[in-house]
């Protein structure tokens, strides 16, 4: 359920309740195959981190996820439906959402504008849409004081709120989110991670990526290790924390 | 109020005729410009606000410009029939060329609209006995609304001016719906805009769809209005023209393109005058707006304006004081 129903308890399943399904999946930039016979499932309410270094296939894996890149063989389940071919609207429609890397808010429109456009695939429900629009208002209140600002003139971090606020406005049932912490302060970071926390508590499944593992993996109930576009690695995040390999590889320590 | 500048605009344009009746300039070329506003209102759609470029739109202007000149006086259509058919045309047409050819970005998209203007302007040119070649098409009957028959140059100014507020209202309209903030976003960021749950495809074919109708909507007119058409109307020059009013008035605003055009026409018109430095002093001026306001006309002299009346307060305020 999207997360207006904040009443509804978080119910983190790693069981059979799941709401994506990823087997096999691979994809290719010409002859260069960037993600690899990649397997990872998604239930329903959890929070999932996937780290990996720089190109290790982070990015390339939400855009296939999205229908944004076509992939090469493998399969995309969400909610029991195959969408592997789908268009990227109509996966949209169905419930996945991605807030891509680097936020890409429409720079030239207002923020109002933003998040109206979030709502796109709403707008035969405008009762729920100016309701969530609040929402997301009182989420980031930041946002609320310049609703008439052209989204351009934001900083980075206020970019990064627009960003998550408008993907909300598309009601997801899965909210993917890429590096969102890319290019931010560490306090910027930490108000962004707790908001994502806090979104999850209500109820919203998130797929997080993200180049800051540890970040990451602090606030993820599960983790995947991706590699030269391979997941080379699966735990609950708290052991992946305590493992020595991810340590040392991704950890610094 | 969001119309506010409409209503403004649309008592100045019905007031012109009443102040300066017979007047060559309102009433003939301000027809002139009315056809080129609503040209340029349309194509500012694709290229302004879902940040497409066309160098081929001539080809709509003369599709609508042809299809209600031959319907009308080789099958003695009655004239508004033979404008609706030539709206439907260019629509479908627009429609059929609009997924293959927006597919392409940029300096691509540039050459297959030229492409597409050059090959419409060969066939205006070849097709002899559909469009009766470079001497073109006499005879046009004039438009007929429901029994009466437009006839004389303020009958004429009438309804181009109704048909151009007609268009310019239904742009503004269109740019503040759901489909106009699409529209912006895939001008934006096209993957952003697919991840909006946007079907890019399907919104840059409505843009290009509804500004090739209004194209064919001002040939439809011009046609019926001058009772002949002939290719010269339609060849590359003018395509580049309408690019030319769309930029100079501002991009990504409905009183832009409104100023561009209106600008252009008046500009052709006045420097007559020059004789043979009339393209260079034409050219000239067109760099200089581009080079002292960047955001188009009709930005600039807002901002102008604005500048004005802060400096007349300040110098009425300072004189209060002495």
């Amino acid at each position: 359920m999207p997360f207006e129903t904040s009443s509804t308890p978080a119910v983190p399943t790693t069981g059979d309740d799941r709401l994506l399904e990823v087997v096999g999946l691979s994809s290719h930039y010409g002859p260069v195959c960037a993600i690899h016979q990649v397997d990872l499932s998604v239930g329903a309410g959890e929070l999932v981190a996937i780290v990996g270094g720089n190109g290790a296939g982070k990015t390339t894996l939400l855009h296939t996820l999205s229908g944004l890149r076509p992939i090469s063989t493998g399969q995309i389940r969400f909610d029991g439906q195959d969408i592997s071919r789908w268009s990227p609207h109509r996966i949209v429609a169905a419930g996945v959402c991605q807030v891509l890397e680097g936020r890409q808010v429409f720079a030239s429109l207002s923020i109002e504008d933003n998040l109206r456009l979030g709502g796109y695939r709403q707008r035969h429900d405008p009762v729920w849409l100016r309701a969530q629009q609040e929402h997301v208002y009182s989420l980031f209140p930041i946002l609320a004081e310049r609703r008439q600002q052209l989204a351009g003139t934001l900083s980075g971090g206020q970019q990064q709120m627009l960003a998550i606020g408008r993907a909300l406005l598309g009601r997801p049932r899965l909210l993917l989110l890429d590096e969102p912490s890319m290019g931010l302060a560490p306090l910027l970071v930490e108000e962004i991670f707790r908001v994502i926390v806090e979104l999850n508590r209500c109820g919203v499944t998130i797929l997080l990526v993200e180049q800051n593992a540890r970040a990451a993996l602090a606030i993820a109930g599960r983790g995947y290790i991706l590699e030269t576009g391979r997941i080379i690695k699966t735990a609950q995040a708290a052991e992946l924390l305590a493992d020595d390999d991810v340590r040392r590889a991704y950890l610094g320590y | 109020m969001r119309l506010a500048g409409f209503y403004i605009f649309a008592a100045v344009v019905a007031l012109l005729p009443v102040l300066f009746p017979d007047n060559y300039f309102v009433v003939v070329v301000g027809t002139s410009a009315g056809l080129h506003v609503i040209l340029a209102v349309g194509l500012n759609l694709l290229i302004g606000y879902a940040g497409q470029i066309s160098l081929g739109h001539a080809a709509f202007f003369g599709l609508g410009a042809y299809a209600s000149a031959i319907l009308s006086t080789r099958f003695d259509w009655p004239s508004l029939l033979a404008l609706v058919a030539g709206l439907i045309a260019a629509g479908l047409i627009a429609w059929v060329f609009a997924r293959p050819i927006l597919r392409l970005r940029g300096h691509y998209l540039a050459m297959a609209t030229l492409g597409f203007g050059i090959i419409a302007h060969v066939i205006m040119v070849q097709a002899t006995q559909w469009t009766g070649g470079p001497d073109g098409l006499a005879g046009i009957p004039p438009l007929n609304l429901l029994g009466w028959q437009v006839d004389g140059d303020l009958q004429w100014y009438g309804v181009i001016a109704a048909a151009m507020l007609l268009v310019v209202w239904l742009s503004l309209n269109l740019v503040d719906s759901q489909v106009g903030r699409a529209l912006r976003a895939v001008h934006g960021s096209e993957f952003a805009a697919r991840m909006m749950g946007i079907d890019t495809a399907r919104t840059k074919t409505q843009a290009f769809v509804v500004s090739a109708v209004f194209a064919a909507f001002a040939g439809s007119l011009f046609a019926h209005q001058q009772a002949f058409v002939s290719p010269d109307s339609f060849n590359l020059t003018v395509s580049v023209e309408l690019v030319t009013m769309v930029v100079l008035g501002g991009l990504a605003s409905t009183f832009g393109a409104v100023c561009g055009a209106i600008a252009l026409t008046l500009l052709q018109q006045g420097l007559v005058v020059f004789e043979d430095y009339e393209m260079l002093i034409h050219g000239a001026l067109l760099m200089a707006v581009m080079i002292f306001m960047p955001q188009g006309l009709f930005v600039g002299l807002t901002q102008a304006a604005h500048r004005l009346g802060s400096t007349l307060a300040r110098s009425k305020f300072r004189r209060s004081l002495d």
